[in-house]
């Protein structure tokens, strides 16, 4: 059965990784549906969180085949369950002068942050999972998207089974 | 000790016991070619035609030596000159270092004259890739560039050396030792040995993981211990003796008979470094129907990848197959064996000497012996060398398997040869693909390499031509060639020398007429473009559909 899924990887931080990973999900004909990636505490170690769809097949092969990889160290599925996942978004909505109280309230609702307040506009700052997300963005949506940005899902695993520590990697 | 890039990768090369490298030079590897002017005395230099052949003659060099083998080009054409080369060397699992030369640093972005960037290109066809930005990167990219194509599953490997990282200066460590790789671990083989305990009908498949793993003997005594009958892949064909009574021949599309239909009756199939390509196994869900799969391979993405697996065991074959072998008791079999033996004698030759592939084919192995290296390229000779050539060594045939490369054969033929030291060699090659690569000559010739060119010339692109025969109603597009090249006299403008043959009486008489020691030989067989390769079981079809002969067809 195809659903989302999502890859947990610690990685080699040179130029060109980003540009294997993604090479090899498009020459295995897998998607990618968000790709979030950043250094960690070791400056020559980065983390990176893939989420992409499909069933149980492409979800064996995409690790198998990542783990391949000379600059992937490691890359474990992160399964729903058993993992956090959050996902963070900068969107700015228009404003009409006396309405700004309610679009304050609905980004107070979903926990978010305003970043910038201009007399036609706002910035809001909103950070969890992937559904929320996605419901947040669609109330603002009769509102007037001006424009939004996703950082894609960044995951970790609950407790402290499958933990990518880099001290193992090293 | 301050070196420059340049002299570090030559004392790389030779610490990590690189006797041979071929190549071509050019503006943005000088430095380098300059240095292997200065070390001739313990590195060689082959130059080829075209980079193109020097990078199947690396490949042929390794298959041969079982060492890694090095290619060399410059930058722009000559390392684009090199990708099919790679991508050849990526699916046949062959441990290969590609070396390209790159432009200054200072000038890579800028679409400076001759620079591609060939670490972007050859990206999907690598095991891996570097670029040298600093030359203080080098001494340990050029060990860890042996270690990763010479271990696990075997593959290219390519360091792109900007024009600068060759001339710039540093310290030279004397090299970097990796330590010894683990001893592999053995996957629980409970599941394994239940399913063979259960089995009536054991079937060992063997590939080109076999021959890389040197594990012909374990899948040998598996034979003997199971009455087990193996099949091989193209790649695996050289992993047991032909003579083996219980080897059936190749497996897949042009397979032998009795190896196809053996494979469709067993219960159970132990699948050693295979990868199950859809020319070998067809329709997959057909396939593994009635059997239960046991596959071991190096590679766990291999492992249920193409064939639903169901016992997986990933790891060195040796080591498994070894434990197998502890662990099963003998089980004699003699209805499964005399079922296959049966099968076997469909496969048996016809006895007339006429001038055919096959009978070509086989007078050649009659006087090569089963030492020598069989080189050849695609189509209808490959598969003809494959059913009629019998093997008994691993190591001794080089062929294009997963890319099937035409133009493969004379370039890989050089590369074996002299790892061979400079020993007879034969090529198989057809009119078509000697036409892509045949500037090689040039190199078989300067190298004073005894490559003798079985040169089968039917005038076609014979099996496109046999596909249009087939499946597209005899439309004939593009394969009927209509040239009039003379390739003796071809051979003999490169400074080789050849013989138009036409019977087999003149083919023994070229056999065994003293061919030269010191160059090539082109013997040019001319055979009826009617000629088909059968079996053969249409692509996506099963053993239900096998074609034994044209009368089949219809």
């Amino acid at each position: 059965m195809s659903e989302r899924f999502t890859i947990g990887l610690i990685v080699s931080n040179h130029f060109g990784v980003l540009n294997r990973i993604a090479g090899l999900y498009s020459k295995r004909g897998y998607n990618i549906d968000s790709l979030a990636v950043g250094v960690t505490e070791d400056p020559d170690i980065s983390r990176m969180t893939i989420v992409s769809t499909g069933d149980e097949y492409i979800r064996s092969q995409v690790v198998k085949q990542l783990n391949k990889l000379h600059d992937v160290k490691l890359a474990v599925l992160l399964e729903e369950d058993k993992s956090l996942s959050v996902e963070h978004l900068l969107i700015k909505i228009k404003t009409n002068g006396d309405g700004n109280s309610g679009i304050a309230a609905l980004v107070n609702e979903y926990g978010g942050k305003i970043l910038d307040l201009g007399s036609n506009f706002l910035v809001a700052d909103v950070t969890g999972r992937t559904e929320r997300i996605n419901e947040f963005i669609g109330k603002c949506v009769p509102l007037g998207i001006l424009e939004l940005c996703r950082s894609g899902n960044l995951a970790l695993s609950v407790g402290t089974e499958k933990v990518l520590n880099i001290n193992d990697f090293k | 000790m301050l070196l420059s890039g340049a002299q570090i990768l030559v004392e790389e090369l030779v610490r990590n016991g690189v006797k041979t490298v071929f190549g071509y030079p050019g503006g943005t590897v000088l430095d380098i070619y300059d240095e292997l002017y200065k070390n001739a005395h313990r590195l060689e230099h082959v130059i080829s035609a075209h980079e193109q052949g020097a990078a199947h003659a690396a490949d042929g060099y390794a298959r041969v030596s079982g060492r890694t083998g090095v290619v060399i080009a410059t930058s722009g054409p000559g390392a684009t000159n090199l990708v099919t080369g790679i991508a050849n060397a990526y699916l046949d699992s062959v441990p290969l270092v590609a070396i390209t030369g790159n432009v200054a640093v200072s000038l890579l972005g800028r679409d400076s004259f001759q620079e591609v960037d060939i670490v972007g290109i050859t990206q999907p066809i690598v095991k891996h890739s570097y670029i040298i930005r600093d030359v203080a990167e080098l001494e340990f990219v050029v060990s860890e560039a042996f270690k990763i194509a010479g271990s696990g599953r075997k593959g290219p490997v390519l360091i792109d050396i900007p024009k600068s990282a060759q001339r710039d200066k540093c310290e030279y460590h004397g090299g970097f030792g990796f330590s010894a790789a683990p001893v592999p671990e053995v996957p629980d083989l409970t599941k394994a040995l239940e399913a063979v305990s259960r089995c009536r009908k054991p079937y060992i498949y063997c590939g080109g993981g076999v021959v890389a793993a040197g594990a012909g003997d374990e899948v040998l005594s598996l034979s003997k211990r199971l009455s087990a009958p193996i099949g091989l892949s193209m790649m695996g064909l050289t992993a047991i003796p032909n003579s083996y009574g219980l080897n059936l021949g190749m497996c897949g599309m042009h397979g032998k008979y009795a190896a196809t239909v053996a494979q469709s009756e067993a219960d159970l199939m132990i699948a050693v470094g295979v990868r199950f390509s859809d020319r070998a196994t067809g329709n997959i869900a057909e396939y593994t129907k009635s059997c239960t799969v046991i596959h071991i391979d190096i590679d766990d993405a291999e492992l249920g990848k193409n064939v639903p697996s169901m016992i997986d065991l990933c790891g060195d074959a040796k080591v498994i197959l070894t434990r197998l072998n502890e662990a099963l008791p003998p089980m004699r079999n003699e209805e499964w064996v005399a079922r296959v033996t049966e099968l076997k004698k469909r496969d048996e030759a016809p006895g007339d000497d006429s001038f055919t592939p096959a009978n070509i084919i086989r007078a050649v192995r009659e006087s090569a012996g089963g030492d020598t290296v069989v080189a050849t390229d695609v189509g209808q000779h490959q598969m003809w060398v494959m059913q009629h050539y019998a093997f008994e060594k691993p190591g001794t045939l080089l062929t294009s398997g997963g890319l099937g490369t035409m133009g493969f054969g004379l370039g890989a033929a050089i590369g074996g040869c002299i790892a061979r030291g400079r020993e007879k060699t034969v090529l198989f090659t057809g009119d078509g693909c000697f036409g892509m690569n045949l500037n090689e000559l040039a190199t078989a010739v300067s190298q004073k390499t005894p490559v003798l060119i079985i040169l089968i010339n039917n005038g076609v692109l014979g099996m496109v031509r046999q596909w249009q025969t087939m499946f597209y109603s005899e439309r004939y597009s593009s394969t009927t060639l209509r040239r009039k090249t003379d390739f003796v006299k071809l051979a003999e403008a490169f400074g080789a020398a050849g013989r138009a043959v036409y019977t087999m009486d003149e083919l023994r008489e070229v056999l065994n007429g003293g061919l030269p020691e010191d160059g090539p030989f082109l013997a040019e067989c001319r055979i009826d473009m009617n000629e088909m390769v059968f079996p053969m079981i249409p692509p996506g079809g099963s053993v239900k559909e096998i074609k034994l002969s044209q009368e089949m067809m219809i």
